[in-house]
């Protein structure tokens, strides 16, 4: 009975791979993509009727039909006609897939599909609530019963409950057999293995079984499980199995191991002498293994890529060509008045600038053969503020600091007292001159670090007396009166977990916990827009490096591409199985990286929509991101105080770096990418020979193709400095364009 | 549960509760929902802490725990948000654990009058943190001095140094100040010596810490590793407060700040002649900062002796060119002064006094070298006289084969140039012609009298640069009473000091090109020769040393001849002419070395060693009565 039921399954995920691509072919959902990026900025067009169905990210086709029939089921046949006349399907369409699905429910292995499509829907079901909110309360409940019973039929068949720890034992002692280059691979079954087993034996009631299976085994499962060990332990009943997110995760996805050809074989042949199917049968189902030619990866080897959640990345995730080059700067001329005011302060000087502006825009005349072409999506076109900034920052630039192992920076750490409200986030501008802070008593404050008091703009009945025609009309309409060192806005109702300033420095973004994400404005100190559409905790949020676009990731497992003329999103980014922690824009903001709970970073093409990059090999969520500035290299620091290195292109990890006791909260690299800086809830910054680390590399062709990476234990010699506070936990770091290192953070008493 | 992983809920526990609510439960029921119960509150939990890590903190507060449940739909748990802990309290009768909740009185609340202050605002402050050389946090909350980035060893170093120097021990302080100049390893610590001298402003009071501080100066100057570079100037602005500021110390008159003037002075002309070439113009500056001093009636008179000391350490060229042009002005107060004999002038009379013999010692040079240099540069005219006034002098002075390096005027124009863009105080030497000797002696001879005249008679002749014996020493500083002088029996008599001034070349100009070879090089061999030909006119002290072995290149003795048209001093300009006074030529001394010179040359005063690095040196007592 089991085989055979094993042999559905097999078959279905067959299926289920081959629609992959088809649904990547999909037309419509292209379609649909380019119209809504391709709305110019600045133009806000009707891509707002669209509400449900602009932010479809390419899912497969059967989950459009999954959620068609979702809708269908619940009456919302308005719904159903938009999406289908959105998706393009044929009217039809629905009804032969919706008996097979509907058959499919009481079958185990073919409840997968159905699960993915339930999982999907219930993501989106989100999105719908939010945009339909009378809609909200029943899909919630709704949604959840049917779900989870599908997701747990999966373990309906049933072997010998005595008889599961001695197929566990078995197979344990028939790797602990094997030849030393086979053991290292073959445990990696162990952890998955037990999972599954302990939660069938749970889901078929057998308490006191799973207990004694548990007890007896979670033990030999490595420490970096033990987060999610715990959890299960606690888990001794069916009904407790229902709304346990951990679990669900768990279900959802297959766990992916990658086992060398002989290593397999050898597995296959063993539990095929044995007619050992309990094992056979979950490992066919649950897991997805993803087989390579070649030797055996060693046991450090594939400790440094596991770790997450649901297992290792497929190695075809990570194949995408990825445009990581920088886009190239737009030549800015020297303006005429510019240069007056140059020679006025200093004479003889322009005569000297001007060759040195000349090189800095022959450097980025060249086109990077890794850039993604220059309208891969629309950007914003430059301002004149934008070129004068531009221009401020190339004299700064000038000024730089070259930094390196000798030359370490100097830190200014910026010290929140008496911020009882408990500070959450903060940001510093590019030009290092405003920094805000986000709190837990649901305030964004806005401090200005220089001299200069921040403003606000008049009253509109004061700005109508205004010569618009003067020259220092931008002067004008400030109001001095108004003049302070800070300024407090008010409008989240609950922490405020993330906090970006835009490039200009005209908008300021916050995500909190009350699920959404509002933009304010620097000039009037007023909230402009509030986003809706998380309807959970967002915890980060970022602009783009070139403004108007914006990225927030929350509770919710997905990350949302927004534009800030836009109230819906244009991109949603969902794969991960746990909550987006932290997120952050590729330098030629063609990608976004989103780290999340789920111990996975994944890099996500901001025009398809599509996931490029799955990183695996953090043992802990994941809090903070930083990409290299020369767009290549990706550092990502977690709670487990490990610093992850990864090259982009190859999708690669290319270093560890081990000091910090606590999470990692703040990842930084200088300005030209010589050191990185590391802010850790211990108290300290680091700093890291970020050149030696990426240079001492080893990309040769094999290591590229088979993923497989010897990493160097050298965190000693990449570690520069330590830089200790008194009782402060580091939550931002910043550099200056001169490549001072400032750092901020709440003193913690 | 039978293993004790978790905190459990007991079904007693769930039991009580119940009974609490009124209801009945039954054991299994009971036993259910603590399980359960247990569960939801991991879960719970489990789901709180992603709060905390988000809000960036270690503590897991009340205020997580609820915002998991609100999360879950489960209703919050209202009344523990204090921040504060709870207390936990048990009641041992009935087995049972709460938590204090007293009543809270509000009508006392309300009227209690100790109203609690509002917390503090939120503010950003900022702090500075840095690493040393080796990687190592420097404490924090101290502003970082530019000390601090130096390496231990050198630290170290210069806190000793320091220490020694401006400590209590004289052995000590030899100790270091020798090793300052000649450690070749501290050109990194050079910033903080010249910031540590740059300190003289604050010590003013204190001529032990001044004349330790410009000691220091001296042995930063001579060490031969050292780059000065910019910090000459800095260098020069220290020593120049000592020279010329109206020292806090000097309002006691028993404290010897002339000495420290003139050590500071002497110091002056040390800096210019080794490292005047560093910065362009501070020549010029110096020179106009002095003339200031000079030229400003309400300085003191210590003020106006260290500019004439300054001028004079600068060569005789500084004398013509701001002393000279000035003296006319100066004189009137000066001799204001000297004749003022009530009780109550006595201490600013002895003041003028110095500063009367400072300026004497400073003309007689002037007078000394101009003859020379104009010899020179009319040799091949020997034997004429172009002065041929009356009561001028007439000079012939025969040196072939030596020539002086020509005087840098461009670079002097130049300077002037600078320094009028700077200051723009109007000087008199923008339209400064050069008086010829005859006319400035005569000039001089109006202020001083005999007592210049006298001072040319005894000494050893016209041009040399006092190879005197300590007799003639003293013989040639027994400055004859003049009229103004010798009246006055109450003047208080001034110390001994000690001018030293040293030229290794005769153009009287400080060095303003690179430095000259060392000593065995071609420059130091026509030094020495040329000082070799002043020595040859210096006749009388041949046989105080005889052993030299220097062979003079030159074959023709030189003539030498000298007129001295003296005049009793008197009213200015209109004094008699008294007396003449002729130099004969004296007979060539063909082989007298002036290193001889330079090795017997006595330690005057508190000049330390003579400075081995220049040949030729002149020491002058000066002793004014």
């Amino acid at each position: 009975m089991a085989a055979v039921q094993g042999g559905m399954g097999d078959a279905d995920i067959k299926t289920d791979i081959k629609t992959e691509p088809s649904a990547d072919g999909f037309g419509n959902n292209n379609a649909n993509d380019g119209r809504v990026l391709s709305a110019s900025p600045g133009s806000s067009s009707s891509t707002g009727s669209n509400k449900q169905t602009a932010p479809v990210t390419p899912e497969d086709q059967q989950t459009l039909l999954a959620v068609l029939q979702f809708l269908k089921k619940n009456k919302l046949t308005e719904s159903v006609e938009i999406l289908r006349r959105e998706a393009g399907l044929p009217e039809n369409s629905l009804d032969p897939k919706a008996n097979e699905s509907a058959g499919a429910g009481s079958g185990g292995a073919a409840g997968i599909v159905d699960l993915e499509g339930g999982d999907a829907s219930s993501l989106l079901s989100r999105v719908t609530g939010s945009s339909s909110a009378g809609a909200q309360a029943p899909t919630k409940v709704a949604e959840d019963q049917p779900d989870v019973s599908v997701v747990l039929s999966a373990y309906s068949q049933q072997g010998d409950p005595t008889l599961y720890k001695v197929y566990y034992r078995d197979l344990k002692k028939f790797i602990e057999t094997v030849l030393d280059c086979h053991r290292a691979e073959l445990s990696q079954v162990f952890y998955p293995l037990f999972v599954h087993m302990y939660l069938e034996l749970v889901y078929n009631n057998h308490e006191s079984e799973a207990k004694a299976f548990f007890e007896k085994f979670s033990g030999d499962q490595e420490c970096y499980y033990e987060e999610d060990l715990r959890i299960l332990s606690g888990l001794t009943k069916k009904e407790h199995m229902r709304g346990n997110e951990t679990l669900l995760d768990f279900r959802t996805s297959k766990f992916v191991l990658r086992i060398s050809r002989d290593s397999y074989q050898l597995l296959k042949r063993h539990l095929q002498e044995r007619q050992n199917n309990q094992i056979w049968n979950i490992i066919q189902e649950h897991l997805y293994i993803d087989i390579f030619d070649g030797m055996p990866r060693s046991k450090s080897q594939i400790d440094a890529m596991s770790g997450s959640l649901a297992g290792e990345a497929k190695r075809e995730a990570n194949k995408t060509k990825v445009y990581y080059g920088l886009l190239k700067e737009p030549e800015i001329e020297l303006p005429l008045d510019d240069e007056d005011e140059e020679a006025e302060n200093e004479e003889g000087k322009p005569k000297k600038k001007k060759p040195k502006k000349d090189s800095v825009g022959s450097k980025s005349k060249k086109q990077d053969p890794n850039a993604p072409s220059q309208n891969r999506i629309p950007l914003p076109e430059l301002k004149d503020s934008d070129k004068l900034d531009k221009i401020m920052y190339m004299k700064e630039a000038t000024k730089r600091i070259r930094l390196g192992p000798d030359n370490l920076p100097s830190v200014c750490f910026y010290t929140f007292l008496n911020a009882y409200q408990g500070l959450t986030a903060v940001d510093l501008t590019d030009d290092s001159s405003l920094i805000a802070g986000g709190f837990a008593d649901s305030t964004v404050r806005v401090w200005s670090v220089t001299p200069k008091k921040l403003r606000k703009v008049k009253s509109a009945a004061d700005l109508n007396l205004i010569d618009k025609e003067s020259d220092d009309v931008l002067e004008r309409i400030m109001d001095e009166k108004t003049a302070s060192e800070s300024k407090i806005m008010y409008g989240h109702s609950g922490p405020v977990y993330g906090i970006s300033f835009s490039p200009d420095r005209n908008y300021l973004l916050s995500s909190s916990e009350d699920g959404t994400v509002r933009l304010w404005s620097l000039l009037t100190f007023t909230c402009l827009v509030a986003y809706k559409g998380h309807n959970y905790p967002v915890w980060d949020t970022q602009f783009s490096p070139y403004g108007y676009y914006f990225v927030s990731g929350g509770h919710d497992r997905v990350a949302r591409l927004w534009a800030t003329d836009h109230y819906q999103p244009l991109r949603i980014f969902s794969g991960h199985l746990a909550d987006i922690t932290c997120t952050r824009f590729h330098p030629n903001s063609n990608y976004v990286a989103t780290g999340s709970s789920d111990r996975t970073i994944r890099l996500w093409d901001v025009l398809s929509g599509n996931c490029v990059r799955i990183f695996t090999g953090h043992k802990g969520p994941i809090h903070s991101l930083a990409f290299s500035p020369n767009g290549k290299f990706l550092a990502s620091g977690a709670t487990d105080g490990r610093v992850l290195l990864w090259d982009i292109g190859h999708g690669l990890m290319v270093g560890e770096l081990k000091g910090h006791t606590d999470t990692i909260y703040s990842l930084r690299f200088s300005r030209d990418g010589e050191i990185l800086a590391s802010g850790s809830m211990d108290n300290t910054v680091r700093l890291w020979d970020a050149m030696k680390a990426f240079d001492d590399l080893e990309t040769d062709d094999f290591t590229a193709a088979t993923g497989h990476i010897h990493l160097q234990d050298n965190s000693q010699e990449l570690l520069l400095g330590t830089y200790t506070t008194k009782s402060t936990p580091v939550i931002h770091l910043h550099f200056t364009r001169r490549n001072l290192l400032l750092a901020a953070g709440a003193f913690n008493p | 549960m039978t293993e004790r992983r978790f905190a459990e809920v007991s079904r007693e526990s769930v039991r009580l509760m119940a009974e609490g609510a009124g209801v009945e439960l039954g054991d299994d029921v009971a036993a259910l929902l603590a399980e359960d119960v247990c569960y939801r509150l991991r879960e719970a939990t489990q789901s709180s802490s992603q709060f905390m890590r988000h809000a960036k903190r270690r503590k897991l507060t009340v205020e997580d725990f609820n915002r998991a449940l609100r999360w879950s739909n489960v209703e919050a748990i209202c009344g523990y948000g204090a921040q504060d802990a709870l207390p936990f309290r048990s009641v041992k009768e009935g087995e049972l654990f709460f938590v204090e909740d007293r009543d809270v009185n509000l009508v006392e609340l309300a009227l209690a009058t100790n109203i609690p202050k509002g917390c503090a605002e939120t503010m950003v402050r900022v702090n500075v943190s840095y690493l040393d050389g080796k990687g190592n946090l420097e404490p924090q909350g101290t502003v970082p001095t530019a000390v601090q980035s130096l390496s231990d060893d050198l630290l170290k170093y210069y806190q000793q140094i320091t220490r020694a120097i401006l400590g209590e021990d004289p052995h000590l302080m030899k100790v270091a100040l020798l090793d300052l100049q000649s450690n070749s390893k501290i050109a990194a610590l050079l910033p903080y010596f010249v910031y540590v001298i740059s300190g003289v402003k604050s010590v003013s009071h204190d001529l032990e810490q001044l004349n330790r501080l410009m000691h220091m100066v001296k042995s930063l100057v001579q060490n031969p590793y050292l780059y000065l570079g910019s910090y000459v100037r800095s260098l020069v602005s220290s020593v120049m407060y000592c020279i010329l500021e109206p020292l806090a110390a000097s309002i006691n008159p028993l404290n010897d700040h002339w000495t420290l003037r003139d050590y500071a002075a002497l110091l002056l002309s040390h800096i210019f002649w080794t490292h005047g070439d560093l910065v362009s113009g501070l020549y010029h500056q110096i020179l106009l900062s002095l003339q200031k001093v000079l030229s400003d009636p309400v300085r003191p008179l210590c003020s106006h002796y260290g500019a004439v000391v300054g001028l004079h350490a600068l060569g005789w060229k500084a004398v013509e060119r701001v002393l000279f042009p000035h003296l006319p002005a100066y004189w009137a107060n000066l001799q204001a002064v000297l004749d003022d004999y009530s009780v109550s002038n006595a201490q600013v009379k002895a003041d003028g006094h110095k500063v009367y013999g400072a300026i004497l010692v400073a003309v007689e040079r002037l007078l000394k070298m101009k003859a020379l240099s104009l010899s020179q540069s009319a040799e091949g005219q020997s034997g004429a006289h172009p002065g041929s006034v009356v009561g001028a002098v007439s000079y012939r002075v025969n040196s072939p084969g030596l020539s002086p390096p020509p005087e840098p005027l461009s670079e002097a124009a130049l300077g002037i140039a600078s320094h009028l863009q700077v200051g723009g105080a109007g000087c008199h030497w923008e339209e400064w012609t050069p008086v010829p000797l005859p006319a400035m002696y005569c000039e001089l001879y109006s202020f001083f009298g005999d007592s210049l005249a006298v001072r040319f008679s005894t000494g050893t002749g016209f041009g040399t640069h006092s190879p005197c014996t300590p007799s003639q020493l003293s013989d040639s500083r027994k400055e004859p009473p003049g009229p103004a002088s010798n009246l006055d029996t109450t003047r208080k008599m001034p110390q001994l000091t000690a001018n030293l001034n040293i030229s290794p070349r005769q153009d009287g100009s400080p060095r303003t090109d690179p430095p000259p070879p060392s000593l065995s090089g071609p420059g130091s061999r026509s030094r020495s020769s040329s000082s070799c030909s002043r020595q040859r006119s210096a006749g009388l002290s041949r046989e105080v040393f005889p052993k030299a072995r220097f062979t003079s290149p030159q074959t023709t003795p030189p003539a030498f001849s000298f007129l001295i048209g003296g005049r009793q001093m008197g009213q200015r300009c209109q004094g008699r002419r008294p007396f003449q006074t002729m130099f004969a030529t004296t007979p060539p001394v063909s082989a007298i070395p002036p290193r001889t010179y330079a090795h017997k040359l006595p330690v005057i005063g508190r000049v330390g060693k003579p400075v081995r690095r220049w040949t030729c040196s002149h020491y002058s007592l000066h002793l004014p009565l």
